[in-house]
């Protein structure tokens, strides 16, 4: 009941924006290739998902966004795995992240998605790898430096306590540098796990294969048939609050403790 | 034996650039085996140095440091010391048992010693029901105890506190004083307490140092009269009393010498 309470305020706005769109574009008599209305995009959406669990149909729309969505996961486990792996090499040596985290910061400002044309000669365009690789470099620098500056932040003291422990380099990375890195670590898996389906659909806007979200958003815009194209951003849309939702469920998981999930 | 000696310690921050600072001048100081010995004195005097030095966390400038008739840095390594700073320092991912267990775990203690060497040391300092909680679930007090358990739990024979009490209430405080009376008894530690607090210094220690800045010198060593153990009533002590107006007469000296 309390839970509710809570969500209430949320879903009344949900319902209230939803409302207003569907009246004005009937009282305004707005056509359908400027704005939908949200029931003609439910509608198709409903339409879709029957196809998609008929046993002999087929929903492109559900292919597309399986298809999307596993590029975005590919890459974001590429793209932060690396960045992560990355930062504890060069943080284990201070020279080296000195000397490289100017670049990563300047890489980190570089609009990669200009990239996607180049990954599409270099891997093949109906490849999901060149989308991967696109969507890996975009999450790889956020995490990288969000990673380096939580292993390297450390307090003072608390270092000192390990050294009055005579405790080995090892010891202090694995007992004292990683956990204070986590929180870094997460922010930066959030801003991610966004930046990862972006990246996956704007890189197919640049050319992939027929069944993915980013090609069949501009197919069906061209062919003016917007109810489909709005259906697959609201696609879009819940793999990306799942996916956020995802790694803030991991996030409580792993670190209980940390300042912004306690309850007294 | 001596826990610590040292002998015409010098310690100068940023030698020979315009930021030069002599922090530790001429420091001659013994501290037998199971002493309490507290370093009181004003800001900038050089206790808190002073402990660092013995720690092997700063190294001195010149003059000779045994710890346990070792060199500092060898006396670290063998954790022949154990030290508590003035903020808790618990690490915040660790529940209260597993914060005790920390420097046991860096040791290689097995894990079933482990945890109860931890049992033992929180039954200790009377938070055995708080094993599982995480640090910002207890009061600063309850925080402090924890690392001074954190501190003990690998048995070092010397014990460093720097101002471990200076963050908290007078309430707090007072307890605190008489429940770290009790574990040095118990446990037959040397302990080093760096304090500001001159009634805590007179209350807690066998000898006192007193210290004064600029540079940071040994001004006397007093002996504190006052028979164990002590107690609330040892405060309103006559001789408490006179112990806490001659330190204060020692510092404001001090103070009255400098140009």
């Amino acid at each position: 009941m309390t839970r509710l309470r809570h969500y209430l305020p949320t879903i009344a706005v949900a319902v209230t924006v939803l409302l207003a769109w569907e009246l004005l574009v009937v009282a305004f008599d707005i056509q359908q290739f400027l704005l939908p209305k949200p029931s003609a995009i439910f509608a198709e959406f409903a339409y879709q998902l029957g196809l998609w669990l008929a046993p002999d149909e087929r929903s492109i729309l559900f292919e597309s966004s399986g298809a999307t969505f596993w590029e975005a996961i590919g890459g974001f486990v590429i793209g932060c795995g690396s960045g992560v792996l990355v930062a504890l090499i060069t943080s284990r040596w201070t020279i080296i992240s000195e000397a490289t985290m100017p670049f990563a910061i300047a890489a980190n400002s570089v609009p990669i998605i200009a990239f996607a044309p180049i990954m599409n000669n270099w891997f093949g365009i109906t490849n999901p790898a060149s989308k991967m690789a696109i969507v890996a470099i975009i999450v790889f620098f956020p995490t990288m430096i969000n990673t380096v500056r939580g292993l390297t932040l450390v307090d003072a003291r608390q270092l000192e306590l390990m050294r009055s422990y005579a405790a080995a380099p090892s010891e202090v990375l694995l007992k004292l540098r990683i956990p204070n890195a986590l929180p870094y670590i997460f922010s930066a898996l959030r801003v991610a796990s966004a930046l990862s389906l972006i990246g996956a659909v704007v890189a197919e806007f640049f050319g992939g294969p027929r069944a993915t979200l980013g090609v069949y958003i501009t197919q069906e815009a061209s062919a003016f048939d917007f109810a489909k194209a709005w259906t697959a951003i609201m696609m879009a849309s819940i793999i990306g609050i799942a996916f956020y939702l995802a790694v803030l469920f991991l996030e409580r998981r792993l670190m209980p403790w940390h300042v912004s999930f306690r309850v007294e | 034996m001596n826990a610590i000696e040292a002998r015409g310690i010098h310690k100068v921050f940023n030698p020979g650039t315009d930021e030069e600072v002599v922090a530790l001048q001429d420091i001659d100081l013994q501290v037998a085996s199971g002493e309490f010995l507290s370093l009181v004195g004003p800001s900038g005097c050089g206790k808190s140095t002073l402990m660092r030095l013995i720690a092997d966390l700063l190294p001195q400038s010149s003059g000779e440091l045994r710890v346990n008739g070792k060199a500092p840095a060898q006396a670290r390594l063998d954790r022949d010391y154990g030290m508590v700073f003035q903020h808790a320092t618990l690490y915040d991912w660790r529940s209260v048992s597993k914060n005790v267990q920390l420097p046991l775990e860096v040791m290689g203690y097995a894990k079933a010693e482990r945890a109860k060497r931890a049992q033992a040391m929180l039954d200790m300092v009377e938070l055995g029901d708080f094993v599982e909680h995480y640090p910002w679930q207890l009061s600063g007090g309850m925080q402090q105890r924890v690392s001074i358990a954190r501190a003990l739990v690998f048995e070092p024979s010397v014990l460093l506190m720097d101002e471990p009490f200076g963050a908290l209430d007078e309430f707090t405080r007072e307890r605190m004083n008489l429940e770290l009376l009790r574990i040095w008894q118990a446990t037959g530690t040397t302990v080093v307490f760096v304090t500001h607090s001159i009634a805590e210094a007179a209350f807690l220690s066998q000898r006192i140092v007193v210290m004064t800045p600029r540079p940071g010198r040994i001004t006397r060593l007093v002996d504190n009269p006052l028979p164990y153990p002590r107690d609330f009533h040892t405060r309103s002590d006559p001789d408490f009393h006179a112990l806490v107006a001659q330190l204060r007469d020692l510092l404001r000296d001090a103070h009255e010498d400098q140009p």
